[in-house]
């Protein structure tokens, strides 16, 4: 394998763009299958709860959030923040694609204009150094 | 009123939020190499540094305030405003992290902040 010095940094981000936006996704969609959450009286979240805790969606949604978040630390442990917080916007070209090749939407040309421009700010981020710090230890 | 104290809320403070993590990880040092054991050695030593604390804590906030701000305002509204946060995070990344941002960086971030801000109009 090629062994690119910042191999771990664009493979930590490939994961953030891949599990957070599904993520969060799956998360709506789970919310949105159990409907409105009422927690007062308890008796009535008491009802919900067997709904919330069994919905498998709900789930591979918390674990690809928690799979995100790991991978957003590991990321930051390597490169600088002002470097993986805008190259994980990767994850609206994700959405997009997913939305037209697996869900059959229909996507705008202002949706696929804007898709573009990040692409178009993210090759100009990649020319830069990710680091431009030096870790404490 | 309410309204735009929860978007400076959302977007400062859980960017600040963020920023404080990032700050952690420095702290805490450098995945080295790529594995789980690793990994998992370098986020429980990041768990006992302050600043995850704080930055978790902001998030929670930020988190709940855009619930809020969702409860009356629709979502096409809110939602293209948070790009910002993409800018709130170089200026955050430059003065409290010490990050070197070029020009060339800058510009790449404004124009992710430009097509986000279009994704979301077009949807």
């Amino acid at each position: 394998m090629l062994k690119h010095p910042h191999r771990k940094t664009y493979l930590l981000i490939g994961v953030m763009v891949v599990c957070g936006p599904i993520g969060n996704l799956l998360l709506a969609k789970a919310m949105r299958q159990i409907g409105n959450i009422r927690f007062w009286p308890p008796a009535e979240l008491l009802a919900t709860l067997p709904k919330i805790i069994s919905s498998p969606t709900l789930w591979i949604g918390i674990v690809l959030l928690i799979t995100f978040t790991v991978a957003y630390m590991l990321a930051l442990s390597l490169a600088d923040y002002s470097f993986v917080q805008p190259a994980a916007a990767m994850g609206y070209v994700i959405i997009a694609v997913l939305g037209v090749t697996v869900l059959k939407e229909r996507v705008s040309l202002l949706h696929w204009v804007g898709i573009g421009v990040i692409c178009l700010g993210i090759s100009f981020i990649r020319g830069t150094d990710p680091r431009t710090t030096v870790s404490r230890r | 009123m309410l309204a735009f104290i929860l978007f400076v809320l959302i977007i400062v403070v859980g960017t600040s939020g963020e920023l404080c993590m990032g700050r952690a990880m420095r702290e805490t040092g450098e995945l080295e190499r790529l594995h789980p054991g690793h990994a998992a050695s370098l986020i429980w030593r990041a768990i006992r540094v302050k600043w995850l604390w704080i930055g978790i804590t902001m998030m929670a906030i930020a988190f709940f305030s855009l619930l809020l701000l969702l409860s009356f305002e629709a979502v096409s509204m809110v939602v293209p405003v948070t790009a910002l946060s993409y800018l709130v995070g170089a200026l955050g990344g430059t003065f409290f992290l010490g990050e070197r941002v070029s020009r060339q960086r800058w510009f790449g971030i404004s124009l992710v902040c430009i097509g986000v801000v279009l994704v979301l109009l077009g949807k």
